[in-house]
C-alpha cells in the first residue's frame, strides 16, 4: 500500500432506514441517516466527525465498521471493498478495525472480569500469544494506565474514567490499525476527559494508530483531530484540516456551531458577537430539499432551496458544500457565484 | 440579609455503607436579578443542594440541617406543607432532561395549567390562556396549537422551552436550573442560554445554575461556587474564579478542558485520579489525593479540613496553602500555562 | 385472530379425532346414540357431512356460527339458528341457548370479583409502595404471597368450611339468585365466591401495582410534579398511579376475558351454575359440541377483551397513538 493511498475510503456512503406504517408494514418513507458521504482517512491521522444529534455521525461509524449494513455507496479498507463482505470474511478484518463506545459502563459486561473482557478478542480471534493471554492482557492494562493487578476485578469496581480505559484496552488487544471512537469522552467528568484524550493521543503515537473520532464537542474534536468533517442531516457540509476549519470556516453551519459553543471566559460573553440559529435541527425523516441547512441559514437565497450545493474543494484540502461560503478565497467565491 | 441566604447547609443520608455527606456545610447568598453558578463534577453534591433548597431531597431518611432563608422565611425548619406552598410559586426548578422530566401521558399545556392552578385559584380557561401566553414567551411557535401537544411530539429544544415555561408559570422569584442544557445540541443550547438570560432580566428573579460545564457558567453567572466532595472549595465573583482562582482544583478544571477561544495546545493538563464518591470522601482536604501541591501543607492535607477563608481579593477559598503561596503559584505556574492555551 | 381460534377449535374437535383413527361413522354415532344400527349411523354421517373434505366441513361450521344451520337427521329438518354451535350429545339441546343461560352467573361472579380485586389490589399495592419496608408493606406483601400461591380450591374450601358451615355467615355453595329477582340475595349468595376469587387476583395485582409504583415514583417527572408544589396525594394519584396502572390495564383485560370464559375452579368449588361448571360437565360427559362451544366462547372473549385493552391503551398512553 503506498503512502498516498488512504487506509479507509468512504465513497457515497448511504444508510436509509425504512419507515413503516400500519399492520402491513407498508413503507411510507425512509430516514436518510447517512445520505451519500465521502471521505478518506490516511494512516496515522485522526479524522474528527462532528455534528448535532440526527446528523448521522454515529451511523457513519457503525457503517464503516460494518455493524450496520450500508444501503448504498462503498467502504474501502486498505484497498479492499468491504461494503458487502460477509461476516466470515469480515472476521479477520475486525482485528484491524475496532470501535470505542460512549458509555463505558453499558458496553462492558458486568459479569465478566476485566481480564476476561480485555482478553476476549484474543479468544474470539483465536490468537496465540507468547507468554499466554494473561500476560498480554496485563501488558495492555498497563499501557492504558490501569493497574495490571486489577486483572480479576469487575467493571463496577472501577470509576467512569477507568472503565473507559478498560474499553480502550479491549480495542487495543489485537493491535488494530483503525479505531473508530464514538463519543469516547462525553460521558466522563471534565477532569477525566483530559486524561482519556491524552491517553488516546499517546497510544496513537506509540502504536501508530489511525482514528476516526465521532463527537459533538467541538473543542474536544479540535484538540484531537488532524482533519475535521462537519455533518448536518446525513451530509458532510464541510471538511478541512483542523486549523483551516477552526480559524476560517466556510460553511455557515460550521460558523454557527463554533459560535454557539459557550466559552469559559466571562468577559468574552460580553464582547462576543454571536451567530444565533433559530429552531432545532429538522427531522432526518423529512429533511429540507436542496441545501438542507437553508431553513436555518441566515444567508439562504432562492437557489439554496432548489439546487443542492456540491461538496467542492475551494482551497487546499478544504471542501465545503455551500452556495455562499464564508472566508472563501476570492477566486473561489467568484467562480461559485458565476456557477450559481 | 439577602434574598436567598443559605447557611451551613448539611444534607446527610444514612445508607447501609455508611453516612453519605452529600452536602456538608454550604453557605452562600443570592440577590434578586443575580445568577449563581454552582460548578462541580459527579458526586460533588451540587444537585442535592438544589433539591435540598426546594425540600425535595429524598425521603425522610435524609437529615438536613443548617438554615435556608428565602426572602426572610426559614425553610429548613418549616413544615412540609409550608415549603410545598412555596415550591413552584416562589421557587421553581428546571431539570436536565426535559423528556423524562415531563409526564409522558399529559399534554404540555395540561402540565403547565396544572402548575399554575396549584397556586392560583382560576378557571381552566384562564390558566390555559396563561399557558399559551407562556409558551409564546419562551419562543415556541404557534403556541395556541402546541399547547395540546404531548412532550414526545416536541423536539429536545422545544421541550426544554416548555419546561422553562412551566417553571415560570407562577413568576417564581428563585429559579434553579440543574444542568439545563446538558441534554441539548450546541446550537440549541445557545438558544436556551440566551432565553434564560433574557427571561431572568424580564422577571428579575434570582437564578441558580448548576452545571459541570465551565462554559455555561461563564455565560450566565455573576457569582460562582465550586463544589468538591460535598463542600464548597472556592466561591466568589465570576471574574475572580475565572481570572484569579486560588484553589488547585479550580486550576485543574480550567487547565484540563480544551478551549476553542485559545490556541490549541499539544497536550491537555488533566487532574490525576477521579472525583471521590460521596460515600468515601477522603479525610482532611477532600481534594488532597489528586492535588499536585498536597505535599506543601506539612501533612495537614490528609488530616485537617481546611477552612473556607477569604483571599486578598475577598473571595473564599478552602485550601491549606497560604495566600501568598497560592498567589505565587497562580502567577508563576498556572496562569502562564493557561494563557498560552 | 378470531378466525385462527375458530380454525384451531374446529381442528381439535373435528380433524384431530379423524387423524387419531376415528371414522366418520364413529363421530356420527355420538350423535345418534349407541343403539342405532350401522345403517343409520352411516346415513347420519353422510347427512352431517363427515365424509366431505375438511375445507367444506369447516365452511359449514363457520356458516353455522354466522348464519345458522339446518340439520337433516332423516326424520325431518331441524333449524339451528345462528350462532349455531351444534347440539349437545347428551340432552340433544342446541349448545348456544345453554351457554346463554349460564352466562349471567359467570358474568356476575367475574364482574363482582374484578371490582373487588382491582380496588383492593391496587390500593394495597399503592400503599405498600408508598410505605415501603413498613409493617403494613411486609404484612400485605406476605398476604399477597399467600394469595398468589394458595390454589383457589383450597382457599374456597377453607372459606366455605369456616364462614358457611362454621359461622353460618354466608350461604352454603350452590346458592344462586338472579340479580333481577332479588339483588340483595344475589349479592349475599355471591359474596364468598367473590372474595375468594378476588383474593387470588388481588394478590397478583397488589404485587404488580407495588412494583410499578416503586418504579414510577422514582421517575424524573414525579420530581417535576413535586417541584411544581403539587400536594403529595395528587403527585401519587395523578402522576404516579396514572403511569403505573398502564401495564395493569393490559393484565386486567386478559384476566377478565379469561374469567368470563369460566371461572372453572371457583364455580366448581361453590357449585355455581356458570360457564366453568358447564365446561367441566361437558368434558366429563365427552359432550364435544358443548365443550367446543365453551372453548370458542371463552377464546372469543379473551380476544375481544385484549382488543378493548389495546384501544384503551391508546387512550391512556398518548405515545402509542402515533406509532
Amino acid at each position: 500500500m503506498s503512502e498516498n493511498e488512504p487506509l479507509l475510503s468512504v465513497q457515497n456512503l448511504e444508510k436509509h432506514f425504512p419507515v413503516t406504517k400500519g399492520l402491513l408494514k407498508r413503507e411510507v418513507g425512509a430516514v436518510k441517516a447517512v445520505d451519500g458521504i465521502s471521505f478518506d482517512v490516511f494512516k496515522g491521522e485522526t479524522l474528527g466527525l462532528v455534528g448535532e444529534s440526527g446528523c448521522g455521525k454515529s451511523t457513519t461509524g457503525r457503517l464503516v465498521t460494518r455493524l450496520l449494513e450500508p444501503t448504498g455507496g462503498k467502504v474501502v479498507f486498505e484497498g479492499r471493498d468491504i461494503t458487502h463482505m460477509g461476516q466470515g470474511k469480515l472476521r479477520p478484518l475486525r482485528r484491524d478495525m475496532q470501535m470505542i463506545f460512549q458509555d463505558p459502563y453499558s458496553s462492558l459486561n458486568p459479569r465478566h472480569t476485566v481480564g476476561a473482557i480485555v482478553g476476549a478478542p484474543f479468544r474470539i480471534q483465536g490468537v496465540k500469544t507468547e507468554n499466554g493471554t494473561k500476560k498480554a492482557v496485563q501488558d495492555i492494562l498497563e499501557m492504558v494506565g490501569l493497574n495490571p493487578e486489577h486483572y480479576n476485578r469487575y467493571p463496577h469496581e472501577f470509576s467512569g474514567g477507568q472503565r473507559q480505559r478498560i474499553g480502550i484496552a479491549r480495542t487495543l488487544a489485537l493491535k488494530p490499525k483503525l479505531i473508530i471512537a464514538d463519543e469516547p469522552v462525553s460521558a466522563l467528568d471534565v477532569s477525566i476527559q483530559a486524561q482519556v484524550v491524552n491517553l488516546l493521543e499517546d497510544l496513537q503515537n506509540e502504536l501508530d494508530l489511525t482514528y476516526v473520532v465521532i463527537a459533538h464537542d467541538l473543542s474536544v474534536v479540535r484538540h484531537i483531530s488532524d482533519r475535521v468533517a462537519v455533518m448536518y442531516l446525513g451530509k458532510i457540509v464541510e471538511i478541512a484540516d483542523r486549523k483551516r476549519l477552526y480559524t476560517a470556516p466556510m460553511h455557515p453551519y460550521t460558523n454557527a456551531l463554533l459560535s454557539a459553543v459557550p466559552v469559559p471566559d466571562p468577559k468574552a460573553r460580553r464582547d462576543r458577537d454571536r451567530i444565533r440559529l433559530t429552531g432545532d435541527v429538522p427531522s432526518p425523516l423529512n429533511p429540507p430539499p436542496a441545501c438542507r441547512f437553508h431553513t436555518r441559514c441566515w444567508k439562504a437565497q432562492e437557489i439554496c432551496k432548489t439546487v443542492e450545493p456540491p461538496l467542492e474543494e475551494l482551497a487546499g484540502g478544504h471542501r465545503v458544500a455551500c452556495h455562499f461560503p464564508e472566508n472563501a478565497p476570492v477566486a473561489a467565491t467568484a467562480e461559485d457565484a458565476t456557477k450559481a | 440579609m439577602s434574598f436567598l441566604d443559605v447557611k451551613d447547609l448539611r444534607i446527610h443520608f444514612p445508607t447501609d455503607d455508611g453516612l453519605v455527606r452529600a452536602v456538608d456545610g454550604l453557605t452562600f447568598s443570592l440577590e434578586r436579578g443575580q445568577t449563581l453558578g454552582i460548578v462541580g463534577e459527579s458526586g460533588s453534591g451540587k444537585s442535592v443542594t438544589s433539591l435540598g433548597i426546594l425540600g425535595l431531597h429524598k425521603g425522610g431518611r435524609a437529615k438536613i440541617s443548617g438554615e435556608i432563608w428565602l426572602d426572610g422565611e426559614e425553610l429548613v425548619g418549616a413544615s412540609a406543607e409550608a415549603v410545598r406552598g412555596l415550591r413552584g410559586k416562589k421557587m421553581a426548578m428546571i431539570f436536565q432532561d426535559p423528556l423524562s422530566s415531563m409526564h409522558p401521558y399529559y399534554t404540555v399545556g395540561h402540565q403547565i395549567i396544572e402548575a399554575y392552578r396549584i397556586h392560583h385559584d382560576v378557571s381552566k380557561q384562564v390558566a390555559r390562556k396563561h399557558a399559551v401566553d407562556l409558551l409564546g414567551r419562551v419562543g415556541i411557535p404557534e403556541p395556541a396549537k402546541r399547547v395540546d401537544s404531548y412532550p414526545h411530539e416536541f423536539s429536545g429544544g422545544m421541550r426544554q422551552r416548555a419546561m422553562i415555561a412551566m417553571a415560570l408559570s407562577c413568576d417564581p422569584e428563585l429559579l434553579i436550573a440543574d444542568e439545563p442544557t446538558t441534554a441539548l445540541d450546541v446550537t440549541v443550547q445557545a438558544q436556551i442560554l440566551d432565553l434564560m438570560r433574557d427571561l431572568q432580566r424580564e422577571f428579575n428573579s434570582a437564578l441558580i445554575v448548576i452545571t459541570h460545564d465551565l462554559g455555561v457558567v461563564a455565560e450566565l453567572s455573576d457569582d460562582i461556587l465550586v463544589m468538591y466532595g460535598g463542600k464548597c472549595i472556592e466561591y466568589g465573583k465570576a471574574d475572580d474564579i475565572f481570572y484569579q482562582p486560588e484553589h488547585p482544583y479550580t486550576w485543574g478544571l480550567l487547565s484540563s478542558m480544551p478551549r476553542l477561544d485559545r490556541e490549541r495546545t499539544e497536550r491537555l493538563l488533566p487532574i490525576k485520579g477521579s472525583p471521590p464518591s460521596l460515600i468515601n470522601v477522603p479525610p482532611g482536604c477532600a481534594f488532597h489525593p489528586r492535588c499536585p501541591y498536597a505535599d506543601r501543607t506539612d501533612g495537614r492535607s490528609s488530616t485537617e479540613v481546611p477552612d473556607l477563608a477569604p483571599t486578598e481579593r475577598g473571595h473564599l477559598v478552602r485550601c491549606h496553602m497560604g495566600r501568598t503561596e497560592r498567589r505565587t503559584l497562580w502567577e508563576t505556574e498556572i496562569k502562564p500555562v493557561l494563557e498560552t492555551q | 385472530m378470531l378466525i385462527v381460534i375458530s380454525m384451531v377449535t374446529f381442528g381439535i374437535f373435528f380433524v384431530v379425532p379423524q387423524w387419531a383413527g376415528s371414522t366418520p361413522e364413529a363421530l356420527a354415532s355420538r350423535y345418534v346414540g349407541r343403539a342405532a344400527t350401522p345403517e343409520t349411523v352411516h346415513l347420519v354421517a353422510e347427512r352431517l357431512g363427515f365424509n366431505d373434505p375438511i375445507v367444506v366441513q369447516y365452511g359449514r361450521f363457520l356458516k353455522g356460527i354466522f348464519v345458522g344451520a339446518e340439520y337433516d337427521y332423516g326424520a325431518g329438518v331441524e333449524q339451528c339458528p345462528a350462532p349455531c354451535l351444534g347440539y349437545s350429545f347428551i340432552s340433544g339441546q342446541p349448545v348456544w341457548p345453554d351457554l346463554l343461560d349460564r352466562m349471567p352467573v359467570t358474568f356476575s361472579l367475574a364482574i363482582g370479583a374484578a371490582l373487588l380485586w382491582v380496588v383492593f389490589g391496587v390500593s394495597v399495592g399503592v400503599l405498600s409502595a408508598l410505605r415501603r419496608g413498613s409493617f403494613f408493606d411486609r404484612l400485605s406483601m406476605g398476604t399477597a404471597l399467600a394469595g398468589v400461591s394458595l390454589p383457589i380450591f383450597f382457599t374456597g374450601m377453607v372459606s366455605l368450611v369456616v364462614f358457611s358451615y362454621g359461622l353460618g355467615w354466608t350461604p352454603p355453595g350452590g346458592a344462586w339468585t338472579d340479580l333481577t329477582e332479588n339483588p340483595a340475595q344475589w349479592a349475599y349468595n355471591l359474596l364468598l365466591p367473590w372474595i375468594t376469587l378476588a383474593f387470588l387476583f388481588a394478590a397478583t395485582y397488589a404485587r404488580l401495582t407495588r412494583a410499578g409504583m416503586l418504579e414510577t415514583m422514582g421517575e424524573d417527572y414525579i420530581r417535576t410534579a413535586r417541584a411544581k408544589g403539587l400536594r403529595e396525594r395528587e403527585v401519587v394519584v395523578k402522576h404516579g398511579l396514572r403511569a403505573a396502572l398502564t401495564p395493569i390495564l393490559t393484565l386486567f383485560g386478559i384476566d377478565f376475558g379469561l374469567l368470563i370464559g369460566g371461572a372453572i375452579l371457583t364455580e366448581t368449588t361453590y357449585t355455581l351454575p356458570g360457564l366453568g361448571q358447564f365446561a367441566i360437565l361437558a368434558i366429563r360427559n365427552q359432550d364435544l359440541p358443548q365443550v367446543m362451544g365453551v372453548v370458542l366462547f371463552a377464546a372469543g372473549f379473551v380476544v375481544v377483551a385484549s382488543f378493548v385493552v389495546d384501544l384503551l391503551y391508546a387512550v391512556v398512553d398518548p405515545r402509542v397513538r402515533l406509532s
